[in-house]
């Protein structure tokens, strides 16, 4: 099997939140609940342990929290559909230690929920905080990348429910090639601040679930660098091999010097 | 046809400033013909922007460790178990007081069995422990920790054990052996124990934690030294010059943290100093650094056994509150957007506002 990959084109994305509905209908999660944000249209705010599709709505306002008119400028409105990178070296999986985390033979990083103890050290090793733990259930969860439904040869719910391809679905190679096309076609156009999102420069890479955006990814929550934390391991080590050589020298000398 | 009262109807008071402004609108429009508005300012205003320096309306971006308080717990017990065996098995081979010996194998099997209690309850599926241990990955600190407490655990109740074996049935040769095999298989497991907490969060994407990963072990370890002696000490061992030389180098390695990380004054160490998380770590760092070190100090001068047993109270005080201190300061750097985002300096920080009370889920 290939391996597959989301190309979420935030240039075509209407927020209408299918995506989000579609996630949850066919993975049958828990509602929110009915929590309004204040923040644009947003009141969902992140991914979590039920929520594995997101639509985020960055509203650039030129002078945001004054009235009145906007003079000559409009206010740039976008969407873009957030979801779990499935990264090429992914914190989640390196970090559990049960083996829960996995990687599928088409690349996702899955949860599986049989062997997850609920430690939830997932969560605090993932650089794009999707992984959550569900305190009521006691395991993390996240995006399967809709494992059971590509078993059976089928798309993800949130690619096939997008109405306007948004959300593209497809083989990791070719959808990179396609997004690179689409950049070009976009600045073609004249849509200058348009890139794409795949940090494959950073330990994370790269990443199984791109973007392609307008302007800054910081304004989308997406870290320019992010981190796989398997990088900080050496230097930790190195410090607790110093602080192991340190306790047995101490405390030799210590009973030495006692004696006298 | 009476008259109805009007209701008091809070309204602005009139003065110079405001009837200023009305005539310079008047001479605007008189002048001009249109009127140029400052505009309203809204209730709740300046809201949060979606901007590359801003971040996204100020959400934060990653997810706060989802740790009971049984962790801190149990990187306290765990860090003074471990650092008990060492004591144990040094004090075996150099020193002839059997009951240091005893009472440091005994805090290190009660530790050990307390940590691994404190663990299978830390997790989401308690019932699920073992499924820890059905692989074994060194890229996971939280794996090697988990083999680590398991091997610590049974080693440490084995020499202990061994120990009690001898005293009520007798010596053997056989159980001295298992029991010094057991005790030096403990310290050497021990030290792992005392220090690997401080990879096991610093090996993290929580801003705080890796940032400090290079001092987070011996930090850790030295405050485990610290409790280890001072429990001792508490236990009766309270004339052993070696405990107090060792509970000195501790407090004294605990005084040079806390200098490092006062003097570190970037952002990613604001969690260490400011809000509860900093009053945390600041009172645990006193009272384990140069509080004990000067009580020390004062019994090696005076030989006043108060002044020991006050440095004892202050060491595990003050250990216990820099574990919980550490853990509430990477929940804290969790909620700063501003470090992962790598934004500016000046990005404002967010005020407590209508989408973060949306974030707050039901208990």
């Amino acid at each position: 099997m290939s391996t597959t990959a989301f190309l979420t084109d935030s240039t075509l994305c209407i927020g209408c939140k299918a995506c989000e509905v579609a996630c949850k209908e066919w993975n049958q999660l828990d509602a929110d609940g009915y929590e309004w944000s204040g923040l644009s249209y947003d009141n969902t705010m992140a991914v979590g342990h039920s929520t594995w599709r997101h639509v985020k709505f960055v509203e650039n306002t030129p002078e945001i929290g004054l009235g009145g008119n906007a003079a000559e400028q409009l206010p740039a409105w976008g969407f873009s559909s957030d979801v779990c990178k499935h990264c090429e070296v992914a914190g989640c999986l390196e970090a559990c230690p049960t083996g829960a985390i996995v990687r599928m033979d088409f690349g996702a990083v899955y949860i599986q929920p049989d062997i997850c103890n609920g430690c939830a050290y997932c969560v605090v090793s993932c650089p794009f905080g999707v992984v959550e733990k569900n305190q009521d259930d006691g395991r993390a969860f996240k995006c399967t990348f809709c494992s059971d439904r590509q078993s059976a040869g089928l798309q993800p719910a949130c690619a096939k429910a997008c109405p306007t391809e948004s959300i593209k679905f497809g083989k990791l190679d070719s959808l990179r090639e396609e997004a690179q096309v689409r950049l070009e076609v976009l600045k073609s156009r004249g849509v200058d601040d348009a890139m794409i999102y795949d940090p494959v420069d950073t330990s994370v890479k790269g990443i199984h679930a791109m973007f392609l955006l307008r302007g800054d990814p910081r304004s989308y929550n997406l870290p320019p660098n992010p981190e796989v934390p398997t990088t900080y391991l050496k230097k930790g080590w190195q410090s607790a091999a110093v602080a192991a050589g340190a306790m047995l020298g101490a405390t030799l000398l210590a009973f030495l010097g006692g004696k006298r | 046809m009476s008259r109805v009262p009007l209701p008091e109807l809070p309204g602005r008071i009139p003065d110079s400033q405001s009837e200023r402004r009305l005539t310079a609108i008047r001479r605007e429009a008189a002048e001009k013909g249109t009127v140029s508005t400052q505009g309203i300012v809204p209730a709740g205003a300046p809201f949060p922007r979606a901007t590359p320096e801003t971040g996204y309306y100020g959400v934060p971006l990653l997810k706060e460790p989802q740790l009971k308080p049984e962790v801190p717990v149990y990187f306290f017990v765990g860090g003074a178990a471990g650092a008990s065996a060492v004591i144990a098995n040094m004090a075996n081979w150099i020193s002839n007081d059997r009951e240091l010996v005893r009472n440091a194998r005994w805090i290190a099997a009660g530790g050990g069995a307390l940590s691994s209690a404190l663990l299978i309850k830390d997790l989401g599926m308690p019932s699920r422990f073992l499924n820890m241990l059905r692989v074994f990955k060194p890229q996971s600190a939280m794996s090697m920790g988990a083999w680590t407490v398991s091997a610590f655990s049974s080693f440490s109740a084995a020499s202990a054990f061994a120990n009690l074996a001898q005293q009520k049935l007798g010596k053997s040769l056989p159980v001295t052996i298992i029991e010094n095999a057991a005790s030096l298989l403990a310290a050497a497991t021990g030290v792992v124990m005392s220090s690997y907490t401080g990879v096991l969060i610093g090996a993290t994407v929580i801003p705080v934690w890796n940032e400090n990963i290079s001092t987070l072990p011996l930090h850790f370890a030295a405050s485990g030294m610290n409790c280890a002696v001072s429990a001792l000490e508490l236990l009766g061992s309270e004339n052993s010059r070696a405990l107090n030389l060792l509970g000195m180098s501790a407090s004294a390695y605990e005084v040079y943290e806390g200098i490092e990380l006062e003097t570190k004054r970037n952002r990613v160490n604001e969690p260490l100093r400011k809000g509860w998380s900093g009053a945390i770590v600041r009172a645990g760092g006193v009272l384990s650094g140069p509080v004990p070190l000067a009580l020390r100090l004062a019994y090696a001068v005076s030989g006043n056994k108060k002044f020991r047993r006050a440095a004892a109270w202050s060491s595990i005080a003050g250990s216990l509150l820099t574990r919980f201190g550490w853990v509430h300061a990477g929940r804290a750097s969790a909620r700063d957007h501003r470090i992962p985002l790598e934004l500016l300096e000046e990005a404002p920080e967010v005020k407590k506002n209508s989408h973060q009370i949306a974030l707050q889920k039901p208990a």
